[in-house]
């Protein structure tokens, strides 16, 4: 995989960069709606079959929760196209500015106290976001050019 | 059962299912090859193919049961909690590409998802 100099490797770029946006925007969306409903619902009264039964009708009777639902099938479809062509172990990080913008959200439209030390945290992982960010989206070859790339290497090898 | 004890098996829960769900997810769609068109036509083709694999159902099954945890916690607790402790996923997250998807986790990466985690856990903390 080039390193992203050439035309191709800064088309892959921006491509994952909006994919990733809407991940977060629709991921943080989804988290906040869904702690939003869920909170009105309230916890399962205890761990019967019966009673979490109640907890998931209950649930899935709010029309919060079914925004949030809505929210998070969009994130997940965002996800889905991302990952066929960029790492799983650069999507998750890079998805992460979502736990900076879902206690932002929570404090302002839910009312949650974030304390200082969990700026500070937040503030460590936008750092940790960018580092990530900073490195090419695939490292791997496509499951079909996998046996190509081997024999390739194999008569690199031979030579 | 205990409030916290509850909520630690819940939060263990969540990371392992959703973890193991989204590496699945990611191998199936690794299977399908990279989209080029984003035509709607195009994408439900790829969503098509997608749930006709194996590896997707497994994970939208581990995903789902992630998914009953994360509503079990966030009727419990505040999404500036919740979310920040799903982040424990990214250990499991850089572990599981390198070994069960082959990927090259790169120095740079491995520095940034302690970062994360680093981050997460002050915000724990908080």
């Amino acid at each position: 995989m080039p390193s992203g100099e050439n035309p191709r490797g800064q088309q892959l770029r921006v491509k994952t960069g909006v994919l990733i946006l809407l991940m977060v925007v629709f991921g943080s969306a989804g988290d906040t709606l869904m702690g939003k409903g869920m909170r009105v619902v309230g916890p399962p009264a205890e761990w019967s079959a019966g009673a979490v039964g109640t907890f998931l009708r209950h649930a899935m009777a709010s029309l919060t929760v079914w925004t949030a639902f809505a929210c998070l099938l969009l994130f997940f479809l965002s996800y889905m196209l991302v990952l066929t062509w960029a790492d799983f172990s650069y999507v998750l990080p890079a998805s992460a500015a979502s736990y900076a913008v879902v206690p932002l959200l929570g404090h302002f439209f839910l009312g949650e106290t974030v304390t200082a030390i969990r700026w500070c945290g937040v503030v460590l992982i936008a750092l940790g976001v960018a580092l990530v960010g900073n490195t090419p989206p695939r490292t791997t070859e496509h499951v079909g050019d996998v046996a190509q790339t081997r024999v390739a290497a194999a008569a690199a090898k031979a030579d | 059962m205990r409030g916290d004890v509850q909520i630690g098996l819940f939060v263990l829960l969540l990371v392992v299912a959703g973890t193991s769900g989204e590496m699945l997810v990611s191998r199936a769609m690794k299977e399908i090859g990279e989209v080029t068109s984003f035509r709607p036509g195009a994408i439900l083709r790829v969503v098509g193919r997608a749930l006709g694999s194996g590896w997707m159902w497994s994970g939208l099954l581990m995903m789902a049961l992630a998914f009953f945890s994360l509503l079990v916690l966030l009727s419990r607790a505040n999404v500036s909690f919740v979310v920040p402790v799903t982040a424990l996923s990214y250990v499991a997250a850089a572990v599981g590409g390198r070994w069960f998807l082959g990927e090259q986790v790169s120095v740079n990466r491995w520095v940034g998802v302690c970062l994360v985690c680093a981050g997460v856990a002050l915000v724990w903390a908080g």
